[in-house]
Formats: structure tokens, C-alpha cells, sequence
């Protein structure tokens, strides 16, 4: 470890970084703008100067870019010399001659890195006196919102969106001292992982519409730590709430999950927490002669919970607690997984590949660092959006590895890494439906049926191992795909096999597994990663219970006259004739959720259950790791956390051993204790007692404002604030000020750190992990030295049939999940519904695009718009899943046209 | 002995000095301008808010008594969707006044706000906007600040040049 010398103090740091990452991740505050963690450095913006000195003797030293200087052993550095000092200080004051007179109705001010950079270097007053270059904004859609004028030319958005997430439409125009970062010509961004640009960008170029139309400035936010609820990955987030609304989602780094980065239905996907579709009181409906008015819910509740004829239906974006609460209230005979047969087939399958296999479940940062990818049937990009994110860093890998091989540049020299990498890709490999996004990276990629796909992963593991069995029949272009595959999987030091719920295919699964075990039987250190529907499918199937379908056959035998459903939808989830007679035949519906929905129309007793931001609660995302959510506000209606409700419910019918608990802690110890497989949930985070120099973390920034005046039209002598008997963390702004734990941060701020740079502060190393670990636990690992139970059934391979179609579902980032398309940003990216065909197939069945078309699936009649896309398979039609207006099951089958 | 007299010759004397007794409320004292009294929203030359809601006031305020909420209107101006203050907490520092950015928020020489019942003392947007320019006549933050606003386009504000053609090669 070279030692250097800063401002005449000896440092230890480490080999290989540059002296800005250095200083940094020692807790100096050295300014910076275009050097970014994830993105390297390029040395654009001139701001990080310092200067070093030949030895001891050397007095006057050099001023060079710190960003651009790799550490050397007894380098000597100067941060705080005055020279350059007055250099940083010169820079960004050229910064500044062009900068608008803004800051008060700019919304990155007081989470500024720009305000932050500037106070920092001690530039403050304006002496350049000429006029100031202006730029017209574009219109970028939704999402971001556009201000070129106060752009300070740093090139992180466009390095972050072109060279990071891959996007296409925004990039650097005119040249000299004209630049202008934007689109060829105004649109949306068609990005993922545009909303990144608000944080990645230093000043307010691009910043977040959504928490424009409600607009809050970060020091007044109430804020938590949270887990994002879009899709399975669990991706850590920040939310924040001003007035009883949730105002901002933020990213919240975890250096083994999503690091820097959120996509945009995690980061824009929150609005439906302030829908005015939000159920706020306890709702029982009764007819007129029945006398109950004045009655508390809870005792309505009693009376129609009947012992043995009560069921229970779990979810998957219900919190664990929730739903092991649940279970236990009515039994664990009476539990049924509110998911549909098809989802709850592919996610048992993949839990019990990661729990028995002797491969493990990949993190998102893990996926990142593979060197062979291979994607069974999943379109990433929609399916589990960050995964895809880490499938583009994995590509880069290898090219990157040879060119600092080769060319001797360190890996944070990000434009000589670019230079030399060119466009140089890693091995990946995509066996998909139809097109991906990811296409353009892969060294191959091909469109077919899920079970062709399954029979091309069978191949694969046949040529890596004499013990999987052989396909037979392949065509020579399968077996061509399948040497291709396993030729690369054969040299690959670290593979990832990517499957999942996208094709809709147990054996699909199953292939992906063979090839992932076949691989670990070669001394090769594979990884496996699985997507999962829910942001809680794999806790609900960890939990267990019995299927949804089961609980329709007992409805429809009479022997259930109560259901107690769980912020479920059960349209999403059956079929819609299936699930209209099972309302029809159960006598009580008591409904725990969040929004008015179909199923909230049957129901007879509706609760209001807390949404994330109203809940503390656990998710166990699709690797296996339990993470903790923290409620983020007190609303001051009935909206109270499931588990409690539950909890309430049970107390009421005198449960034995429910009654007891009452506190969060309470409800995971019990649950620790009971369920085996979630053993460790209760030390994810600090219990409820626990305090740092006797006071609890707050949730308010010590800046918060308005405290006296924000109810005082209500009220104007200030109400006692709401207490939060579940966690460490307090509602208010008084509180222990310094670094909580890692797992319960509530916000990023450190002193002259106001913007999300801040969380360099409290990071080990820059773009290392948190400096208590990152929060956390994986619930299962690997069997390292287990039997792997191969899977030999290969199925058959798929033939086009007349008069048929082969009906797959295609998911959709903005659309397919249930709750994000309540937010109106996200519902203006919703595709219209529509089946996606072949050409051939439209010519046979004579439509044409937009034409509609008319099929039967199990009896009942669909008619809906075509779309021609020549990347699909022949004879299969694709079905956007869980649009609205769009009811038809996920799992492949066939129908009639 | 001698200070004693010297003591009531110099008392004597003051009742023929001017009074500095004011009274009050029958006549009232002459403040200075810049008195910190009661606090107003002021307007722009042309009659618009001057509050964008920055939120500044509310951040600088040391008893946290002024809340708002920003929003804009349809010709991209900001202003307060509510702005209150609980003049009961207030303890007329000025900071709000300082802290503000576009002079919206003044302080004028003007305090007798009593009241019997506490809740008056809640004021809204509606009690605080006078239609004057108060103690910054001619100040408007729109034509300084370079966000377009119906009426002033990029390039249309004090010391700005025309936008930039992105696709002139000229240099």
C-alpha cells in the first residue's frame, strides 16, 4: 500500500486509485465535478487541482488535475496551498460567468453540488461583468426537465448516458464554448435510466418533473430509508415526504445492489402513494337492516372470521411481516400465495434451483463483474431494469481487463479506457422471444419460441457435461447456437446464466440451471441470477402456502365463507371469469390494500393498508437478500401497516400467540423464531431501543423548516409529533446528528455536502461499501458440496400450428407492474394494448399493423390491435402482461384465432 | 452634600427639556425605515408575486414559523401555492428578509399586530401580498434570472446574449 503525504500529513491509501478517489476516500474535501465513482475520471472540468511536490526540498511543486494523477508511493500533495487554492477557485469562477441568476426557483438548489463546490473553493464574488451565453431547453419528456443555461459543461450526463446505460438519444452538440447537451431534436428520452441524470448531473440541467409539480427542497424533506417496490431486484432508495405527501425518490447507495444508480420506474414509480384512488378509512359494507353501524371495525372482523371456513390470500408486494402475520392469524392450512399459478410455478422452481444447486444467486453488482453472460429468455430491460444495467458493465469487462493489460492505463482513465476499448464487447449471449435491448451488445443473438430456447440451454449443458442429458432432434443451427455458447461458457472464469419469469417457461429455468450446474462441475465458479416478478415474490415463496387456485376449488366447494385478502388484486392473478366466481361463492371479503381496485369492489370489509412509505417491513429480493424498508411519514388517517391490522385482527379474536405482539421488533423476532428459512431477519437493522449517545436517528434534515407554522391554519399550538414505537428512527429533526448505521440512513449530508455527493462521506473508499456494510442479509446461499438434482426432462421442440398461436408474454418496464402505473409520469409511457405477430403470421391471418385482431383463449373472446414485429418467433404472439385493459394470464399457451 | 444639590439642579433642569415620551397609541413614534416590523410579500413593477417560493425564508427562519409550497403557473412563473406565517412564534429577526432573494419578503415599520385570540395571528398568503414594490422599487427578479418566462424569452433578460444556434459552426 503506497503511503503519501498530504499537506505534510502521512496517509496509507490504496494501490491503483487516482489521487482524487484518494483524497476522498480519506475525508478530505476536495472539489470535483466531472470525475464521477461509477464513471472514471476524464479530467474535463479542471476543478480538482492540487498541488505535488518532486521531495521534501521541492518548494514550489506543480499544479496538476488530482483526477488524472495515480497514486504513487511517498507521493507529496498539497491540497490546501494557496496556489492551488486560487487555481480552484479561478476555475470556478469561469464556471460561474455563464451561470443564470437561478438558485431560487432552481430545483437541484440545496442539493447542489455546483452551491456545494462553490462554497467550498470560496468563490463568491462575481467579478466578470459581460453578458452571459443563454441556451434554449428542450422538452425530454416526463420525466426530466431540461435548463441548458445552467449547464457547466462537466460531460457526466452524456458519459453516463451514452457510455454507461447505453441510451442513443442524448449527446453533446455544436462545439467551442457553444456546447449543448441534449437531444438531436426534442422527445422523450427513451432511456431506462434517464432519471439518473438528475443525480448524475452536478448542477440543474436535468431535474426530476415529478417532484416539480410538487416541489420541496431537499433540507424539508422527511425522508427514510427504503427499498424500491418496482420490480424483484430491491434496489435501495431514499423517499421523501413534505405536507403528508411523498414528495422524491432518491437513489440510496448500496454497493451490492444498485450502487449509484435507480431506474425510472423505481425513481418515478412512487405517485401512487398520493393517489386520490388511496383507501384512507375502514370501509364495512352491510345491508340496511343489519343494525351495525357504531360497531369497531375490528369487531365486524370477529364476527365473520368463522374457525375452518376463513382463508387467507398472501401477496407478493405485501411486506413479509404482513403476510407471515397473515399465515399465521388463519392457519398455515388456510394461507394461499396470492400469485398466479404461472408466476408461482417459475418462482418456486427458482428458489429451489438457488436453495439445493450448488450455485449461487448473483447480486447486482456480482452481475456486473461476470465475464460471460448468457440471458435465457428474459428481455431484461423490462423485466428487472437495473439487472440489464449490470449486464452492460459485465460486457465491458473483459475489453477492459486486456486494453489495461495492454495499453498499461489504469482503470479509472475512463476516455483512454474508451480509446483503446473502441467497440471491443465481452462475450453475452441472448436467447429471447423477440429483440432486446440488449441485442446490440450481444455476440449473439437469437429469436425463438421458450421451449426451443430451453432446448438450446439443454445443448449448452450437454457439451459442458456427459451427465445432462442429450436433445435430441436439434435443428443445425441450434446446435450451432449451442457450441457457440458453450464454447465461450468453457473459457469464462466467472459466467452468469440470466433466467427468469420474463419467458414465462419452467424449462427455460431449468436449462438455465443445468447450464449454470454443468459449469460449477467444471471447477468454473458460475453465478445464476433469477428475476422475479414481485418486489417480495421470493419472500412470499420462502414463506410458503398453499396456490391461489387451490383456494378458488375450496371457494367453489364451499368450504370457505371468509377471505381475508392481503394488498392483492386478485384480477392480476386469475383469470377474470375465474376470479368473478370466486366472489361470487366466498360470503365476506376483507380487503387489506392500498388503492381501489377491482377485487376492492367484492370486497365487503376494506382496511387501509400503509404503502411502503406508510410501513416499516422486510423484502426479500430475487438473490435472496432480506432488506429492511422504513416507514417514511405518520399519516393522520386510519392507514396503518398490514402486519398491525393484522396484528389488531387477531388481538380482537384472542389469536394465542399473536396477541402478544405488538412492535415491529416483536412481530420479526417471532417470525425469525418460527420460520427457520428467515432466520437472521431481526438483525438487519438496529431494534427499536436502540439509540447513538442516548437519542434516536431523525428522519428531518436539521434544516427542516416551517415547523411551527405548517398546521398552525389548523391548529396554532403546534401538535405533538407523531413517535414511532418500531424503529430507532424519530419523525422529527431532533436526533443524534452524525453517521447512523448504514442500514437506517435516512438521508446523505454531510457539512458543505448538502447534494447526493455526500454519500462519498460515508462510504470506506469512493464507490466502496458503506462504512458499517451495506444493509442487508442474503437468506440463502448455496450448497456448496450438494448433489445437484439435474433436470432431464427436455421438452419438445415448438412447431408453429395453423389456426393456432403460440400466445407469450411480453413485459414492459412502464406498465406491467401494478402500482407505478397509478402515477401519471408512468402512465404516459404505458403502451396502447396490442398483440405482437409475425409478419408471415399477419400475412396468413391477413392484418395488417394497427388492424384488429380477434382470437379465443380458454372459451372467451379477445379482440385487440396488431403489431408486426420480425424478431418474434413464427407462430407465437406476444401479449403485453398486466397493461390496464389487458387481462390475459403470463404463461404461455395457445389460442385460437 | 454638594452632589445631592448638583443631582436635583440637574433634574430641575430636564423639565425644560423636549419629552421622549411618546403617547402612545394617541402619537406614535417615527421608525426608520428599515424597522423590523411586520412582515409583507411585495410585488413586481408589473404587479406580479415577487415570492417564487424558494423556500430560503423558511430555511433561515430560527423559530421554523413560515411555511409554503412552491408551485408555477402556466407562463413558467413560481409562486407560493400557500404562504404562511405564525406570527405568534415569529420573533421579527429579519432573517427571512435576508435570506430572501428576490426582495419579495420586507419587514416594515409596522407592529401593532396584538391580538386576543392566537389563532389570528396565523397569517396567509392573502393577509401578507400588498400591492407595492415596498423598500426595492424597479426590482424584478425574472428579468436577472435566466429561466424563460412567458413574456421574456432566453436572451431577454438583463446582460444575456440571444440563445446559442447549436448548429452554427461559427466560432
Amino acid at each position: 500500500m503506497p503511503i503519501i503525504n498530504i499537506d505534510n500529513k502521512t496517509y496509507e491509501v490504496k494501490e491503483g486509485k487516482n489521487l482524487l478517489e484518494a483524497c476522498l476516500s480519506l475525508g478530505l474535501n476536495l472539489p470535483y465535478f466531472c470525475w464521477h465513482p461509477a464513471l472514471g475520471a476524464v479530467g474535463a472540468c479542471r476543478q480538482c487541482a492540487v498541488k505535488v511536490f518532486k521531495d521534501e526540498d521541492d518548494k514550489k511543486g506543480r499544479i496538476i488535475m488530482s483526477c488524472m494523477e495515480p497514486v504513487k508511493d511517498q507521493q507529496r500533495v498539497s491540497i490546501e496551498d494557496s496556489d492551488a487554492k486560487k487555481f480552484r477557485e479561478q476555475v470556478i469562477g469561469w464556471l460561474m460567468t455563464n451561470h443564470p441568476h437561478d438558485c431560487a426557483v432552481c430545483d437541484e438548489g440545496g442539493a447542489c453540488h455546483l452551491q456545494d463546490m462553490t462554497v467550498m473553493t470560496g468563490h463568491s464574488y462575481r467579478d466578470y461583468h459581460f453578458t452571459k451565453r443563454t441556451y434554449n431547453n428542450q422538452y425530454l419528456g416526463p420525466f426530466l426537465n431540461h435548463e441548458m443555461n445552467r449547464c457547466i459543461q462537466c460531460y457526466r450526463c452524456v458519459r453516463f448516458y451514452k457510455d454507461f446505460a447505453g441510451g442513443k438519444d442524448l449527446d453533446v452538440f455544436a462545439a467551442h464554448n457553444h456546447v449543448y447537451f441534449g437531444r438531436q431534436q426534442e422527445g422523450v428520452l427513451e432511456s431506462e435510466f434517464s432519471g439518473n441524470l438528475a443525480e448524475v448531473c452536478p448542477t440543474g440541467v436535468f431535474t426530476d418533473k415529478t417532484l416539480k409539480q410538487h416541489y420541496t427542497r431537499k433540507w424539508d424533506l422527511t425522508s427514510a430509508a427504503s427499498v424500491c417496490q418496482g420490480c424483484g431486484l430491491g434496489c435501495n432508495i431514499i423517499a421523501g415526504e413534505r405536507y403528508g405527501a411523498l414528495r422524491q425518490i432518491t437513489n440510496r447507495f448500496n454497493s451490492a445492489v444498485n450502487g449509484y444508480f435507480l431506474c425510472d420506474r423505481g425513481r418515478y414509480g412512487y405517485e401512487f402513494v398520493n393517489s386520490p384512488q388511496r383507501i384512507k378509512t375502514p370501509m364495512v359494507y352491510h345491508g340496511p337492516s343489519e343494525l351495525s353501524n357504531g360497531i369497531p371495525v375490528l369487531q365486524h372482523i370477529h364476527r365473520r372470521m368463522k374457525p375452518g371456513k376463513t382463508i387467507g390470500i398472501g401477496s407478493p408486494r405485501a411486506s413479509l411481516e404482513s403476510n407471515a402475520v397473515l399465515k399465521e392469524l388463519v392457519g398455515e392450512e388456510n394461507f394461499y400465495l396470492g400469485v398466479s399459478a404461472g408466476d408461482h410455478d417459475l418462482v418456486s422452481l427458482a428458489l429451489k434451483v438457488l436453495q439445493q444447486g450448488p450455485v449461487r444467486a448473483a447480486s447486482l453488482q456480482e452481475a456486473a463483474a461476470a465475464d460471460v453472460v448468457l440471458i435465457l429468455g428474459e428481455d431484461l430491460t423490462n423485466t428487472a431494469p437495473m439487472l440489464a444495467l449490470s449486464v452492460r458493465q459485465a460486457v465491458r469487462r473483459i475489453p477492459v481487463e486486456e486494453v489495461i493489460n495492454t495499453v498499461h492505463v489504469p482503470a479509472w482513465q475512463d476516455a483512454a479506457i474508451r480509446e483503446a476499448v473502441q467497440e471491443n464487447k465481452g462475450p453475452l449471449y441472448i436467447l429471447n422471444v423477440q429483440q432486446t435491448k440488449l441485442d446490440e451488445l450481444a455476440k449473439g443473438a437469437w429469436h425463438t419460441a421458450p421451449d426451443n430456447i430451453a432446448r438450446i440451454g439443454f445443448g449448452v449443458s450437454h457439451l459442458l457435461s456427459d451427465k445432462m442429458p442429450e436433445v435430441t432432434g436439434m435443428s443445425e443451427q441450434g446446435k450451432a447456437i449451442a457450441a457457440e455458447i458453450a464454447e465461450a461458457l468453457k473459457h469464462a472464469k466467472n459466467p452468469l446464466i440470466i433466467a427468469g419469469y420474463g419467458s414465462g417457461s419452467e424449462a427455460v429455468i431449468k436449462s438455465a440451471a443445468n447450464v449454470a450446474w454443468a459449469l460449477h462441475d467444471l471447477g468454473i465458479d458460475a453465478m445464476l441470477a433469477f428475476t422475479v416478478p414481485e418486489c417480495n415474490s421470493m419472500g412470499l415463496e420462502m414463506l410458503g402456502g398453499h396456490r391461489l387456485e387451490s383456494a378458488v376449488d375450496r371457494a367453489l366447494n364451499n368450504e370457505a365463507d371468509t377471505v381475508i385478502i392481503l394488498e392483492n388484486d386478485l384480477y392480476r392473478r386469475l383469470n377474470q371469469h375465474r376470479a368473478e366466481h370466486f366472489f361470487d361463492k366466498v360470503q365476506d371479503v376483507i380487503l387489506l390494500d392500498h388503492l381501489y381496485n377491482p377485487t376492492a369492489e367484492k370486497a365487503t370489509i376494506i382496511l387501509p393498508a400503509g404503502t411502503f412509505a406508510e410501513s416499516d417491513g422486510t423484502l426479500v429480493n430475487n438473490e435472496g437478500r432480506a432488506q429492511r424498508f422504513f416507514q417514511v411519514f405518520s399519516s393522520n388517517t386510519a392507514v396503518q401497516e398490514s402486519w398491525r391490522w393484522l396484528l389488531q385482527i387477531a388481538a380482537a379474536n384472542g389469536h394465542a400467540t399473536l396477541s402478544s405482539l405488538k412492535h415491529l421488533d416483536e412481530v420479526v423476532s417471532h417470525i425469525a423464531v418460527t420460520c427457520p428459512v428467515f432466520h437472521g431477519i431481526d438483525t438487519l437493522t438496529p431494534g427499536a431501543g436502540f439509540r447513538i449517545a442516548g437519542q434516536k436517528v431523525p428522519r428531518e434534515p436539521h434544516r427542516y423548516s416551517g415547523r411551527t407554522a405548517m398546521q398552525a391554519n389548523i391548529q396554532v399550538s403546534e401538535p405533538k409529533p407523531p413517535e414511532d414505537p418500531d424503529t430507532a428512527l424519530s419523525f422529527t429533526m431532533e436526533g443524534y446528528r452524525g453517521e447512523p448505521p448504514s442500514s437506517m440512513i435516512p438521508f446523505f449530508w454531510a457539512p458543505g455536502w448538502n447534494s447526493v455527493q455526500s454519500v462519498n462521506k460515508f462510504q470506506t473508499e469512493t464507490g466502496g461499501p458503506l462504512h458499517d456494510g451495506d444493509g442487508g442479509k442474503r437468506l440463502i446461499e448455496p450448497h456448496p458440496n450438494g448433489q445437484t438434482p439435474f433436470y432431464t426432462e427436455v421438452p419438445e421442440p415448438y412447431l408453429p400450428l395453423t389456426e393456432h398461436l403460440l400466445l407469450v408474454p411480453l413485459y414492459h418496464i412502464y406498465g406491467s407492474e401494478e402500482l407505478s402505473v397509478h402515477t401519471p409520469g408512468i402512465a404516459e409511457r404505458i403502451p396502447a394494448p396490442y398483440i405482437m405477430l409475425h409478419g408471415e403470421d399477419a400475412k396468413r391471418l391477413q392484418v395488417a399493423n394497427g388492424h384488429r385482431l380477434h382470437f379465443m383463449d380458454n372459451g372467451h373472446h379477445y379482440t385487440l390491435p396488431v403489431i408486426i414485429n420480425n424478431t418474434l418467433q413464427q407462430g407465437a404472439a406476444g401479449i403485453p402482461v398486466g397493461l390496464p385493459g389487458v387481462q390475459i394470464a403470463e404463461a404461455p399457451q395457445l389460442i385460437k384465432v | 452634600m454638594l452632589s445631592l444639590v448638583r443631582s436635583m439642579w440637574l433634574i430641575f433642569l430636564h423639565m425644560f427639556h423636549k419629552r421622549e415620551t411618546f403617547q402612545y397609541p394617541e402619537q406614535k413614534a417615527p421608525l426608520p425605515a428599515r424597522w423590523r416590523g411586520r412582515i409583507a410579500l411585495t410585488r413586481d413593477p408589473d404587479g406580479g408575486e415577487r415570492c417564487v417560493g424558494c423556500y430560503l425564508c423558511a430555511a433561515a427562519c430560527p423559530v421554523d414559523c413560515i411555511s409554503l409550497q412552491a408551485t408555477e403557473d402556466d407562463s413558467g412563473r413560481r409562486y407560493p401555492e400557500f404562504f404562511r406565517i405564525n406570527f405568534s412564534r415569529c420573533i421579527f429577526c429579519g432573517f427571512c428578509e435576508e435570506a430572501c432573494p428576490t426582495y419579495a419578503i420586507q419587514l416594515l415599520p409596522d407592529y401593532e399586530m396584538a391580538e386576543y385570540n392566537r389563532q389570528n395571528l396565523v397569517y396567509e398568503k392573502k393577509d401578507l401580498l400588498i400591492d407595492s414594490e415596498g423598500k426595492y422599487p424597479g426590482y424584478n427578479y425574472y428579468n436577472i434570472a435566466g429561466m424563460a418566462i412567458r413574456g421574456k424569452d432566453k436572451g431577454d433578460a438583463h446582460q444575456e446574449e440571444p440563445p446559442v444556434d447549436v448548429k452554427s459552426l461559427i466560432p
